[in-house]
C-alpha cells in the first residue's frame, strides 16, 4: 500500500492503494469515474481512455504509481468545461452515439487531438481515433462529430 | 450538417454519465467469478470446492448441485448447462462459481477449485460429427444433429438435367465475435418481498427473464429485469449473457445478498456464443440465357455445443438459400449439428449472411461464364412484384424492390464503366483494382420461426408530458428515440414532450425478443395502435369543445383542431382529460401479421414482408502483400420509411464495417476446442482508419403491412458486404475465394507478381 497524490479533473486527490492497481480500477472504485469504461483490459479498445499530463492514455495499462503527481482528465471532467460541452453536443447532433459504451473514451481522444490541432483533417482525426475501438457506428459519424466539434470550437483549442 | 440526430441518450452516454451493467452497484454486494476446466470435451469425476471454501474473503462456492431450478435452459431446446453437471461440452463451461467479498479474492480463489474429469475426444467439424460412430456431444441428439431444414420446390433431378450448364461450388464461413464493447455482466440483488431484481448487460429483458426463473425455479413474475445501457450486442447477448445473468442471480439468491459478476473480455470471448460456421455445398442449373433452372443446396452450420438459436438461424438459411431470385427447381437441406466448438447463436444477419456469401459469389460465376454483366443477370433472376419465392411465397402485398436497389447503387458508382476496369489480376501498377456488388432480399422480423407480437403503454401526465414505455430493448440501434419519433409524429405533438420510460418485465407485456431487425416494425406497429385507442379515448371528451364530432378531431402541430380552426393545445386537452376523470391512457400492441410454414417440405410464406437491399464495394488489392483495402462501400436499402434518417445512416454505415471485418480482417480461431481468439489484440475488428468510404442511399416504399410503413435495417446492412467484396476481389484479382477471411492463397499471390 501507498499513498499516490495525483490531480483529478483540476483537483489535488491521493489515494492510499497497491500501487501496482489499475489507474482503471481507482478511477472507477474510489472516485467513481464511471465514464472509465473497461473493455478489453490489455490496452487495446480505449474505453478507458483518460488524458494523463496531457497524453490519452489507455488507464488500464498504467499503474497507480505512475499517476503520482500526474494531472489527470476524465470524462467527468472535461464533460464539465467549455471545450467538453462542444465536443458532447457536436456528437449528439452528428449522431456519433450507437451504444455509447466507446463514446466517453471516443471524446477523449477527440479532446486529445483538437489540444494539439484545432483544424485537423479526415485522416488526423482517423489516425488519433485509432486506439479507441467501436463496434456499432462504422466511424463515419463519430469522425462527423469530430469534425464538428473542431469547427464549433475553433476558438477554444 | 443535414439535420440534427436525434438520439434520447446521447448526451448522457458521450458524457459517462450512463451507467451499464458495471457501473450499478449496491450496498453489501458480492463478487462473483467463473471456474473453467480447461478442457473442450470431457466426463466429469469430480468438483471439489472445500479448498477454495477457505480463501480469504471467499464467501460461498456453487456448483450445479446448489441449482434450485433447472440446470439445462435454451432459447428452443434446453440443453445449455448454467453449471457444468455430467460432462464439459465446451471451453467455455462453467464448472464453479466463487462469491467473495472482492473480485480480487473470488479470482485468486479459482485455482483452488479442482475439477476432475476423463477427457473425451473433442468433436470439432460437423463434417466428423454428423458420420455415424462420432462421438456424441449430447444424448439425444442422433448424429449429433440438431435440427433439419429442407425446401422442395419443383423437380430438382430433372430440372439440373434440363439445365444448359452446372456450375457446383462449396463455400465455407467461419465462426464470427460479435465483438460489442462492453463484455457480459450482471448485478442481482434479492428483495425482502421475494421479488429478485436483475441489471445487466443483454440483449432483451424476457429472455433473460425466462433463463434466470428457470434455473431458480421461480415464476417469472418474481424476477425483475431492468432496462438499462448496454454496450452493443448486435444479437449476442441473449443466451450467454443471460446465463451470465442467472449464474449472478444464483448466487444473490444463495447468500442472500446483492451480487456483481463482470466478464473479462477473454472470458467472453471464450465463451460467448457467435456467428455459425457455415459449410455450403449448390449445385446450380443455369439456362444459357441466363435464368436460373435449379439449385441443389446442402449446408452443415456448426452449432458448438449448445443448440441456442441454430434451430431458427438455419431455418432463415433455409428459407433464403437461394437468394433474392426465382429458381422453379430447389432442393434445400440444412443441418444443424452440435460439436465441442464454441456454442453458436445469433448474430446480426442471423443465417443470411452465410449463403448470401455464396449466392452472390455463383451469380457472378454463373454471369462470366455467359459473358453477362453482374447487374443483367441479377436482373434476369430477381423477384419483382408477383413472383413467387423458392418456398411458394407470392410477392403481392409490398413493393419488390430488387431492381430499384440495384439500379440505385449501379448509377451511384457508375458500375458498369468501374466493372470494364477492374484489373482481373493483370495491372502495370503495384495494386490490383476490383469493384463487386450483392443484392438481397431479407424476410422482416422472425417470420415462421416464432410468435410475433409487442406491446407499448401511452401515459399522458398533467401539463402534457407523455411516459412511452415499449416491449423493445434498446441495444444502442436507438430503438427508444425511434419509438419516440414514431409517437411524436403520429399522435401530432411536440417530440419534446415524449419521455421514454425503459421498462422492466414487470412492467410491460412480453413483447418478444429485440432480435431480426423488428423493433421499429413490431414496436412502431404497438404504437400506431395506441395512438389510435389514444385518439379515440381523447377525442370523445374534447369533440364537444372543438364544436365537432369525435371522429373529425385532428391531431396535429400540438394542438387538437375542430371545425373551422378551432383548437385546443395538447395542455389543454390533457387537462379535460383528467378534470374529466378519464385517463389519457393507451395500450397498444402489433400482432405481425401471420405466416405459414410447411416443415416437412420447406414450403409457405416465410416472412411477412422483406427489405431489398444492394451494396457494392471497391477495393484494392496489392500485389506484393496480397492485402486487400476496401476503398469504398455504396448501399441501397428498401426499408420501408426511415423514422429517424440520421440513425439510419449510422446503422448502415456500422452494419457495412462489420460486414467489412468478417469478410477481411475478423478471423476467429479455434483449435480443437479451445478458443486461441480471446482479445482484440489477436481478433481484430475494424479500426477508425481501415473503414472505407461509406454511401447511403435510403429507399422508401412504405410497407403497407407495417403500421408506420417502416421494416426495418440492422440487419440487412451486414448481410450482402462480405459478398459485394468477394466479388471485387475476384475482378481485382481473378481470384475467386469461396472462404472468410478473405484470403489470396500465397501460390496465387506469386502468379500476381
Amino acid at each position: 500500500m501507498a499513498k499516490i497524490s495525483f490531480i483529478l479533473n483540476g483537483e489535488e486527490v491521493s489515494v492510499e492503494a497497491d500501487p501496482l492497481k489499475r489507474l482503471l480500477d481507482v478511477l472507477r472504485e474510489d472516485f467513481e469515474a464511471l465514464g472509465v469504461k473497461e473493455g478489453c483490459g490489455e490496452g487495446e479498445c480505449g474505453a478507458c481512455s483518460v488524458i494523463l499530463d496531457g497524453k490519452l492514455v489507455n488507464s488500464c495499462m498504467v499503474p497507480l504509481g505512475a499517476a503520482e503527481g500526474a494531472d489527470i482528465v476524465t470524462p467527468e471532467g472535461l464533460r464539465e468545461t467549455e471545450k467538453g460541452k462542444v465536443i458532447v453536443e457536436s456528437f449528439a447532433d452528428t449522431g456519433a452515439v450507437q451504444c455509447g459504451f466507446c463514446t466517453p473514451g471516443m471524446m477523449m481522444a477527440a479532446e486529445a487531438l483538437l489540444e494539439k490541432n484545432n483544424n485537423p483533417d479526415e485522416s488526423e482525426i482517423r489516425e488519433a481515433l485509432s486506439g479507441n475501438l467501436c463496434r456499432c457506428t462504422g466511424y463515419d459519424l463519430i469522425v462527423k462529430g469530430v469534425k464538428v466539434s473542431a469547427e464549433r470550437g475553433k476558438d477554444l483549442w | 450538417m443535414k439535420r440534427k440526430a436525434f438520439r434520447n441518450d446521447a448526451y448522457t452516454k458521450v458524457t459517462g454519465k450512463a451507467l451499464y451493467a458495471d457501473d450499478i452497484n449496491f450496498a453489501g454486494q458480492l463478487y462473483c467469478v467463473p471456474v473453467y476446466s480447461g478442457y473442450a470435451h470431457a466426463k466429469i469425476v469430480d468438483i471439489v470446492t472445500a479448498e477454495a471454501e477457505q480463501r480469504p474473503g471467499v464467501v460461498r462456492v456453487i456448483t450445479w448441485k446448489d441449482v434450485p431450478g433447472s440446470v439445462t435452459y435454451g432459447q428452443i431446446f434446453k440443453d445449455y448447462y448454467i453449471l457444468a453437471k455430467d460432462k464439459i461440452r465446451f471451453e467455455g463451461d462453467v464448472a464453479a462459481l466463487i462469491v467473495a467479498e472482492t473480485r480480487e479474492q473470488a479470482l485468486n480463489a479459482v485455482p483452488y477449485v479442482s475439477v476432475t474429469a476423463e477427457e473425451l475426444p473433442p468433436v470439432i467439424s460437423p463434417e466428423e460429427a454428423v458420420v455415424d460412430g462420432s462421438p456424441l456431444v449430447h444424448e439425444g441428439y442422433k448424429n449429433n444433429i440438431i435440427c433439419h431444414h429442407k425446401v422442395r420446390t419443383g423437380d430438382i433431378d430433372e430440372g439440373l438435367a434440363a439445365s444448359d450448364f452446372v456450375i457446383e461450388q462449396e463455400f465455407e464461413t467461419p465462426f464470427v465475435e460479435h465483438a460489442y464493447l462492453e463484455p457480459e455482466g450482471a448485478v442481482c440483488v434479492p428483495k425482502g418481498d421475494g421479488i429478485l431484481e436483475v441489471y445487466g448487460s443483454i440483449q432483451h429483458p424476457f429472455s433473460t427473464r425466462r433463463f434466470v426463473a428457470a434455473h431458480l425455479g421461480l415464476p417469472e413474475g418474481k424476477v425483475e429485469v431492468f432496462s438499462h445501457p448496454t454496450g452493443g450486442s448486435f444479437g449476442g447477448k441473449d443466451d450467454t449473457a443471460s446465463m451470465v445473468a442467472a449464474r449472478a442471480a444464483l448466487a444473490a439468491v444463495l447468500t442472500n445478498q446483492p451480487v456483481k459478476m463482470i466478464y473479462t473480455r477473454e472470458w467472453s470471448m471464450m465463451e460467448s456464443y457467435k456467428r455459425p460456421a457455415y459449410k455450403l455445398w449448390y449445385t446450380y442449373g443455369f439456362m444459357n440465357d441466363g435464368r436460373i433452372n435449379a439449385v441443389r443446396c446442402r449446408i452443415l452450420a456448426d452449432s458448438g455445443a449448445y443448440t441456442s438459436t441454430t434451430p431458427w438461424s438455419t431455418w432463415r438459411s433455409t428459407a433464403q438459400s437461394c437468394g433474392p431470385y426465382v429458381v422453379p427447381n430447389v432442393r434445400t437441406d440444412v443441418y444443424g449439428v452440435t460439436t465441442n466448438n464454441v456454442p453458436a447463436g445469433a448474430f446480426r444477419g442471423f443465417g443470411s449472411p452465410q449463403v448470401n456469401f455464396s449466392v452472390e459469389q455463383i451469380m457472378d460465376m454463373a454471369a462470366e461464364r455467359l459473358d453477362l454483366n453482374p447487374v443483367e443477370i441479377r436482373k434476369r433472376n430477381a423477384v419483382v412484384n408477383g413472383s413467387t419465392t423458392i418456398t411458394g411465397q407470392v410477392l403481392d402485398t409490398h413493393e419488390v424492390s430488387t431492381h430499384e436497389v440495384l439500379d440505385a447503387v449501379v448509377k451511384e458508382t457508375d458500375f458498369l464503366n468501374k466493372l470494364k476496369k477492374s484489373s482481373k489480376g493483370r495491372s502495370d501498377g503495384e495494386t490490383l483494382y476490383g469493384i463487386g456488388l450483392a443484392l438481397s432480399y431479407r424476410g422482416s422480423s422472425i417470420g415462421a420461426e416464432g410468435k410475433d407480437f409487442a406491446a407499448c403503454t401511452i401515459n399522458c401526465q398533467f401539463g402534457g408530458s407523455i411516459i412511452l414505455e415499449t416491449g423493445i430493448y434498446e441495444n444502442g440501434q436507438g430503438a427508444e428515440s425511434a419509438m419516440s419519433l414514431i409517437l411524436a409524429d403520429l399522435l401530432g405533438v411536440k417530440l419534446e414532450r415524449i419521455i421514454y420510460k425503459a421498462p422492466s418485465t414487470s412492467h410491460i407485456p412480453d413483447s418478444g425478443t429485440t432480435v431480426a431487425s423488428r423493433g421499429t416494425l413490431l414496436g412502431g406497429g404497438a404504437i400506431a395502435d395506441g395512438v389510435k385507442k389514444l385518439k379515440e379515448v381523447i377525442s370523445e371528451n374534447i369533440a364537444d369543445k372543438l364544436n365537432c364530432l369525435p371522429r373529425e378531431v385532428v391531431f396535429k402541430d400540438d394542438h387538437l383542431w375542430g371545425k373551422n380552426g378551432k383548437n385546443v393545445s395538447w395542455e389543454e386537452a390533457v387537462s379535460i382529460m383528467y378534470s374529466k376523470r378519464v385517463y389519457p391512457f393507451a395500450f397498444g400492441y402489433f400482432q405481425a401479421p401471420s405466416v405459414t410454414w410447411d416443415e416437412e417440405n420447406g414450403q409457405g410464406d416465410a416472412y411477412f414482408t422483406y427489405v431489398y437491399s444492394c451494396q457494392a464495394a471497391e477495393v484494392e488489392v496489392s500485389k506484393k502483400t496480397g492485402k486487400i483495402k476496401v476503398l469504398n462501400v455504396t448501399a441501397a436499402h428498401d426499408i420501408g420509411k426511415a423514422v429517424n434518417p440520421s440513425m439510419l445512416e449510422g446503422q448502415i454505415f456500422g452494419g457495412i464495417v462489420q460486414g467489412m471485418g468478417m469478410a477481411v480482417t475478423e478471423d476467429f480461431k479455434i483449435e480443437k476446442g479451445h478458443v486461441l481468439s480471446l482479445n482484440y489484440n489477436t481478433y481484430k475488428i475494424p479500426k477508425a482508419g481501415d473503414t472505407p468510404e461509406l454511401k447511403a442511399i435510403i429507399i422508401e416504399n412504405a410497407d403497407p403491412n407495417s403500421p408506420t410503413g417502416a421494416k426495418g435495417i440492422g440487419e440487412p446492412a451486414l448481410e450482402i458486404t462480405a459478398p459485394a467484396i468477394a466479388n471485387a476481389l475476384y475482378n481485382a484479382t481473378g481470384y475467386r475465394c469461396t472462404t472468410l477471411p478473405l484470403k489470396l492463397p500465397e501460390d496465387y499471390l506469386e502468379t500476381l507478381k
